[in-house]
C-alpha cells in the first residue's frame, strides 16, 4: 500500500509573488517610518499635547460668528467670483490653442511643436495658483490683476490637458467626412472636431471655474485681492469670529458654484 | 415648364447650446454686462505694472540661470520637509480613507454610517487645503507635523469619495456570488470588493501621492512646513534666482512622481 501523495493546496500566488510582496509591503513601511522620523525631528511635542486645548479655546472665540462683518464681506466676496471667472475666461483662451498643439492628432509637427505645449501644460500644473499669486504679486503689485493672472496661469495646464485628451479620443471617421467635401482646415477644426469636444470643453471649463472659486478665496493672503485679504487682517488681529464669518461664507460659496458645475455639467454631458 | 426651386439653397448651422433664440440672447447679454462690470472692479494701476515689468524680466532671468548653491541649506531642509511630509500624509490618509471609503458607498454600509461618513468626506472637501492649514497651525504650532496633518486630512476628502463612488460601481453579480457561498460581511469585502477597487486604489493613491506633492510646497506659505516656506522667503528677500531654482525642483520632481506613478499604474492594471 503507498501512501497518498498531500494533496496539493490552492494557493492565490506563487511562493515567489507572496515574497515579493512581503517585501514591497516591508519597504513601504520602512520608508513611512523613516519619512515620519525625519519629519518630527524638529516637532515641539509640547505644542502638539495641548492643540486640544487650543482647539477648544479658538473654538471658542469662533462662537458665536461675527454676523454683522458680513457687510464688510460682500465687496469681497464679489471681486473673489471675478477673479475666479475672468481667471477661467482667460486660462480657456490660452488652453484651446495649447490643446490643439498638444493633441496627437491635430498637433502641426509631433517632434517640435507637441512637446513644446506639453512643457508649457506640465509648468503650469506643478505650480499652485497660490505661488503664481505670490511671484504675480512681487511682479505687478497687490490687486486682483495679480489675482486674476495667477488664476489663468493655473488654469492652462488643466483645461488644456483634460481637452487635448478628449481631442485624442475623437472619432476620425468624421475628420475624414469632413475633409472629403473639400474643406479647408479651419473648417475640418469647425466642423469635424469642435462638435466632437464641445461637452467635453463645457464640462471641463466649468469644472475648473468650481476649483477656481475655492483657490481665489485664499489668493488674497499673499495680496491677490478678494476674501483672503479679509481673512489675513482677520487672522492678524486674533478675531477669530470675524475669520469664522469668513468660513461660513467661503462655505456658502463653494457650496453654490459646486451645486452650479454640477448642474451645467449635468445639462451639458 | 421651369418651376423656381422651394429649397433653401443656403444652410445655416443651427446653434449647439441654448437652442431657444430668446433664452441665447439674454444669456448672451447677460454675460457681456457681467463682463463689464467684472472689468470694471479689477483697478489697474498702470504706473505700478509699468515698473514690476522689470522686476518680472529679472525673474524670467533668475528662472533661466538659477541659483541651486547660495541657499542649498535652506531649499534641501524644505524639500526634506515637503517630501517627509508628502509621503507619511498619502499613507496615514489611505489607512484612514478605506475605512470610510467603505462606509461611503450605499451598497455595502447601513444608512446611519452612511451618512457619517459622507458627512466627513463633504467636510474634507469644502475647505481648501491652506485654510485647513491656516487653522492647524494655530492649534499645533508652526512645522511640517501640522502640514500633515492638513494633507491627511485633506486626502481622506479625496480619497475616500473616489473609492466610495467605485465601491458603488462594482460588479453586482460577483458580490452575489461571494454571498451565495455564505460569506460573512468581512468575507463579502475581502473577496468581492476589494480585488475588484484595488488596481483603481492604486492609481489614485499614487494621485494623491502627486497632489499632497504639490500642496505641501504651498502650505508653508501659512507656516506648515516645506519648501513653500522656503519660496516665500527667497521671493521676499527679491532673490528670484534661488526661487527660480526652487521652482524648477519643483516641476522636476513633479514630472518624476507623474511619470513613475503612471508607470506603476500601467504595471498594477
Amino acid at each position: 500500500m503507498t501512501t497518498n501523495a498531500p494533496t496539493p493546496v490552492w494557493h492565490y500566488r506563487t511562493r515567489k509573488q507572496t515574497l515579493l510582496g512581503w517585501l514591497g509591503w516591508f519597504s513601504l513601511v520602512a520608508l513611512t517610518v523613516f519619512c515620519w522620523q525625519l519629519m518630527n525631528e524638529n516637532t515641539i511635542w509640547a505644542f502638539v499635547s495641548d492643540a486640544p486645548e487650543q482647539a477648544a479655546d479658538i473654538g471658542g472665540r469662533m462662537f458665536p460668528p461675527a454676523w454683522s462683518y458680513i457687510d464688510q464681506l460682500w465687496e469681497p466676496l464679489w471681486d473673489t467670483i471675478n477673479i475666479a471667472t475672468l481667471g477661467t475666461l482667460i486660462g480657456v483662451a490660452v488652453a484651446v490653442p495649447v490643446a490643439f498643439l498638444a493633441a496627437n492628432n491635430t498637433t502641426p509637427s509631433r517632434r517640435f511643436v507637441r512637446p513644446l505645449a506639453l512643457l508649457l501644460i506640465v509648468t503650469s500644473r506643478s505650480i499652485n495658483s497660490l505661488i503664481w499669486a505670490l511671484l504675480l504679486v512681487a511682479v505687478i503689485g497687490p490687486g486682483l490683476l495679480a489675482g486674476v493672472i495667477a488664476i489663468g496661469l493655473r488654469s492652462i495646464g488643466f483645461i488644456a490637458k483634460l481637452l487635448y485628451e478628449a481631442i485624442e479620443e475623437i472619432d476620425f471617421n468624421q475628420v475624414e467626412a469632413v475633409r472629403a467635401t473639400g474643406a479647408s482646415g479651419a473648417q475640418v477644426i469647425d466642423y469635424a472636431i469642435v462638435p466632437q469636444i464641445l461637452p467635453a470643453f463645457w464640462g471641463i471649463s466649468v469644472f475648473r471655474w468650481d476649483i477656481n472659486i475655492r483657490e481665489s478665496t485664499i489668493l488674497g493672503l499673499v495680496g491677490a485681492g478678494g476674501l483672503g485679504i479679509q481673512l489675513s487682517a482677520s487672522l492678524a488681529t486674533l478675531a477669530w469670529n470675524q475669520v469664522a464669518m469668513i468660513f461660513v461664507v467661503i462655505l456658502g460659496t463653494v457650496i453654490v458654484s459646486e451645486w452650479v458645475s454640477a448642474r451645467v455639467r449635468q445639462a451639458v454631458i | 415648364m421651369d418651376q423656381p426651386s422651394v429649397h433653401p439653397v443656403t444652410w445655416k448651422r443651427p446653434p449647439v447650446l441654448f437652442t431657444h433664440t430668446g433664452w441665447r440672447r439674454a444669456i448672451y447679454a447677460g454675460a457681456l454686462i457681467y463682463l463689464v462690470l467684472a472689468m470694471q472692479s479689477i483697478e489697474v494701476d498702470w504706473q505700478r505694472v509699468y515698473l514690476g515689468l522689470d522686476r518680472g524680466w529679472k525673474f524670467v532671468e533668475g528662472f533661466l540661470t538659477p541659483d541651486f548653491t547660495t541657499r542649498w541649506r535652506d531649499i534641501s531642509e524644505g524639500l526634506i520637509e515637503s517630501l517627509t511630509m508628502t509621503v507619511t500624509s498619502t499613507v496615514a490618509g489611505i489607512l484612514v480613507s478605506v475605512p470610510i471609503g467603505i462606509g461611503a458607498a450605499r451598497n455595502l454600509a447601513p444608512a446611519p454610517v452612511y451618512l457619517f461618513c459622507r458627512g466627513i468626506i463633504t467636510l474634507s472637501r469644502s475647505f481648501q487645503e491652506v485654510i485647513i492649514a491656516i487653522l492647524l497651525v494655530a492649534m499645533f504650532g508652526f512645522g511640517p507635523f501640522a502640514g500633515f496633518l492638513t494633507l491627511a486630512f485633506a486626502s481622506i476628502g479625496f480619497l475616500s469619495k473616489l473609492l466610495a463612488e467605485d465601491i458603488e460601481a462594482c460588479d453586482r453579480s460577483q458580490i452575489e456570488a461571494i454571498r451565495a457561498t455564505g460569506a460573512s460581511w468581512w468575507q463579502v469585502v475581502n473577496y468581492a470588493v476589494q480585488p475588484q477597487v484595488m488596481p483603481r486604489l492604486v492609481g489614485l493613491s499614487l494621485y494623491r501621492l502627486d497632489i499632497n506633492f504639490r500642496e505641501s510646497a504651498v502650505i508653508g506659505i501659512v507656516g506648515a512646513g516645506g519648501i513653500g516656506a522656503t519660496l516665500n522667503t527667497a521671493i521676499d528677500r527679491y532673490e528670484y534666482d534661488s526661487a527660480g531654482a526652487i521652482l524648477i525642483i519643483i516641476i522636476a520632481i513633479v514630472l518624476v512622481v507623474e511619470y513613475s506613478s503612471s508607470y506603476i499604474r500601467r504595471w498594477v492594471q
